[in-house]
């Protein structure tokens, strides 16, 4: 067993397919958010999309860590790169979205900034550890699959006795995000609706199926956790094709071989021990979503770029004309947005949603086939 | 022999570096030349000692083609850095339809850069070179002060005889030609990347840089009216083949299926978050011809030791002009885009 | 979000450090998420961390279900 090739199976892909288009009642819409980036990518990656009949819709949701980053979290990393010289360690993704003045993680090399592309948080610790006359910040982003990692990273720090490592903490919490987009739907009769959604894969692993089901319960939502391979998707859309015409509205698994109804208590308990909720968070595209980000606990201030630094985060607007908060919410689709491919593409980003491969406009624009 | 009495002592090739003296074109210079240079490069241009070199009269169109090499690091699994600017070249020579014959090589060294490590970087090229079949004729070395370098940045400038009467360019692919590959994608960029520092991985995987003018010519002997040959380095067969689709304004459409990647490369790739269309080759060549052709060009290239895992990977397309598009193992349609920039890993 | 990819702990070497074998590669892992990792787990790597273990028998169950597309509402 490989636990890859085997959820890649064409024959099985084909079936499934099949059984998606025969259950698929054909007077009914469905129309499933799928939370997270990564499955955003799978769908594309695989070119799903066009294998789902017409009534069956994927609306992509927000759950790009770099997508709703907002502007100015990266300013505040260009400070600290520029102004502060430290050596700022930050996960590919993050280096190319352009901050205020276009300026980005990566073009500060050229401006004499110390800019270093990390694997793990571990690397910045070992950045660190070797260059203890230099500060060094981790731009800590991303969902619970990347958090409790860098809270290994502080408490090695903390066991090592650094004092020259610090975290730029910017990771955020993905059932206030599904429970954001869910209030914030439009409520009017006419606008569409949202049958279901595909609970993320990896953060799930982390945190437990338990979370979403307030979902399945409070916002009668069928909720189905998904599996990263491509046959895990096509089972997921099936399966809440299957409860939406039995009138069921449960969180369902089909990522048993890796997600538990609790999580992985190991890293929840670090989470919890390390980070505490912030009151409110800026949402790049969404706005300010409550309780819905981490910090550092005050038993760790000794490691927040934040304080030790003291940054305060600038609040810089997205182009007027751009749609990304409407298509994070899965409102608009990226080419009903006036920049879309004109003004705003992959290589000069206006958006949060083109900013990252697994962005929804990004996706589209990278991987849908273009028009037979 | 006559040599020997004009030097102090012979360098010592273990234990000494590349100083700036060796630049200034006086007689350390000179000895760099004669002990480490020309004791690999032995031909009887080189041995002239002459600024340049006077070479015979081709019978057929001249081609010419340059690269600069600045590979880091320079010694890796498959390779170095000399290894790679001597295959480069003749490939790219090659890709033209043509036999490479001559190379021209300029080094610019840093101070303080090992000559252990250039005379095995010299050896590497001087042993690709005779592989080849090509002759280094002339060259040219400068030292810069330390800093200034990455230790040793290589540029060469290959010189060849067409060896077909048809235009091999990347404005010739039609719709209907099939689309071959020699062999698998991303070997040679996955392998830098596992020896990158906070990259590293363990695998066997070796760079597959390679000179391929002769498996190339072993197909133009048989078929010598391909219309597109190109091989995809940087930016992988992605980038390449949306150069061709551009250039020739046709579309291309690929059988994801029909790519050869090997395991470890797809397992790199997927941890790191990079897609191997995208990851560099350095001794693969894309063959696209006429369809009726194909299987015999695919049964050439198998033939060689370098063509093994030649794979008929898609068709050119009069739809969809200047994309390139692929059909995936999941049987939907993708596009292969052209990136702006560099692949970066992913954690998303 | 989450590119994390499967791999099988082949030894655990220093405190929290185990090298994996992803399908032909291997690399070194931090196993501080893990609950006593052995020789012989998989599990799911991102950011250079196992996540959580992956369990070999739903895996199976997993398959069968991709195959008679029976599902066990399982939650």
């Amino acid at each position: 067993m490989q636990y890859v090739s085997e959820y890649r199976d064409q024959e099985k892909a084909q079936k499934i397919c099949e059984a998606i288009r025969k259950e698929a009642l054909p007077d009914r819409q469905y129309r499933f958010m799928e939370f997270c980036g990564g499955h955003t990518h799978v769908l594309s990656r695989w070119g799903l999309s066009q294998l789902l009949p017409a009534n069956v819709r994927m609306i992509h949701g927000p759950g790009c860590p770099v997508c709703v980053l907002p502007i100015g979290r990266i300013e505040m990393a260009v400070e600290l790169a520029l102004k502060h010289h430290v050596i700022l360690c930050t996960y590919a993704d993050t280096l190319r979205i352009p901050a205020a003045k276009g300026q980005s993680l990566f073009n500060c090399r050229a401006n004499g900034g110390d800019v270093r592309m990390v694997y793990s948080p571990m690397d910045a610790v070992t950045i660190a550890k070797d260059n203890p006359e230099k500060d060094v910040v981790f731009f800590a982003i991303g969902f619970e699959t990347t958090t409790p990692p860098t809270a290994v990273a502080i408490k090695t720090a903390q066991k090592l006795g650094l004092k020259n490592f610090s975290a730029l903490v910017s990771h955020v919490l993905t059932p206030a995000a599904m429970e954001h987009i869910l209030k914030t739907a439009p409520v009017r009769e006419a606008a569409p609706k949202l049958h279901g959604l595909v609970g993320p894969a990896h953060v799930s692993t982390v945190i437990g199926s338990k979370p979403y089901e307030t979902f399945a319960s409070d916002w009668a939502m069928p909720v189905v956790i998904a599996g990263f391979e491509p046959l895990d998707m096509l089972m997921a859309i099936l399966m809440l094709i299957r409860q939406n015409n039995e009138g069921r509205h449960e969180v369902e698994n089909e990522f048993i071989r890796a997600v538990t109804p609790d999580g992985n208590q190991v890293a929840i308990r670090l989470m919890d021990e390390v980070f505490e909720r912030r009151e409110s968070f800026e949402w790049r595209g969404l706005g300010a979503v409550p309780y819905s980000a981490l910090k550092l606990k005050d038993d760790f201030a000794e490691f927040d770029a934040e304080k030790r630094f003291n940054l305060i985060e600038p609040h810089i607007e997205d182009n007027r004309a751009c749609a990304c908060g409407e298509i994070l919410r899965g409102e608009k689709e990226p080419k009903d947005c006036k920049l879309f491919g004109k003004v705003c593409t992959p290589a000069r980003p206006m958006g949060a949603c083109m900013v990252s491969s697994e962005g929804a406009c990004a996706a589209y624009w990278r991987y849908a086939p273009k028009n037979q | 022999m006559s040599t020997q009495p004009k030097y102090l002592k012979p360098l010592n090739i273990k234990t000494e570096k590349v100083e700036m003296t060796h630049g200034a074109g006086g007689l350390a210079t000179a000895q760099l030349i004669d002990e480490v240079f020309a004791k690999h490069f032995t031909n009887d241009w080189l041995d002239e000692g002459h600024d340049g070199a006077t070479l015979p009269a081709l019978q057929s169109p001249v081609v010419v083609s340059c690269d600069a090499h600045v590979v880091s690091p320079l010694f890796f699994p498959g390779g170095d850095i000399g290894k790679l600017a001597i295959a480069g070249t003749v490939n790219d020579v090659a890709m033209c339809g043509a036999r490479p014959l001559y190379i021209a090589a300029c080094f610019i060294l840093e101070e303080g850069f090992p000559l252990q490590a250039l005379n095995t970087i010299v050896s590497s090229m001087a042993q690709t070179a005779k592989e080849a079949n090509v002759a280094i004729v002339t060259g040219d070395t400068k030292v810069v002060e330390k800093g200034h370098g990455d230790g040793i940045y290589i540029t060469t400038t290959g010189i060849g005889e067409k060896i077909t009467p048809y235009a091999v360019s990347g404005k010739n692919a039609r719709a209907g030609d099939a689309v071959i590959i020699s062999g698998s994608m991303g070997d040679h960029g996955t392998t830098i990347l596992s020896k990158r520092e906070n990259m590293t991985f363990l695998t066997d995987l070796e760079s597959d840089t390679a000179p391929l003018a002769q498996m190339i010519e072993n197909v133009l002997k048989v078929v010598p009216d391909v219309h597109v040959l190109r091989d995809p380095t940087r930016g992988g067969l992605a980038a390449t083949l949306n150069e061709i689709a551009h250039q020739s304004d046709v579309g291309i459409l690929l059988e994801e299926d029909k790519i050869p990647v090997k395991n470890e490369v797809a397992a790199a790739c997927e941890f790191l978050g990079l897609d191997p269309l995208f990851v560099a080759n350095e001794g693969k060549v894309i063959v696209i011809c006429e369809a009726d052709k194909a299987q015999t060009v695919l049964e050439i290239l198998r033939s060689h030791p370098y063509g093994k895992e030649a794979s008929i990977i898609g068709t050119v397309t009069e739809e969809n002009a200047s994309t390139v598009q692929m059909r995936t193992l999941m049987g939907g349609l993708r596009s292969v885009d052209w990136l702006n920039g560099e692949q970066l890993p992913r954690i998303c | 979000m989450c590119l994390a990819v499967p791999a099988k702990i082949l030894k655990v070497q220093a405190e929290d450090i185990a090298l994996c074998d992803f399908n032909g590669v291997e690399k070194e892992v931090n196993v501080a998420l893990i609950d006593n990792p052995t020789a012989g787990d998989w599990v799911i790597v991102h950011v250079g961390f196992a996540l959580n273990r992956i369990d070999e028998k739903e895996a199976q169950t997993t398959l069968e279900m991709l195959s008679t597309l029976q599902t066990p509402n399982v939650a």
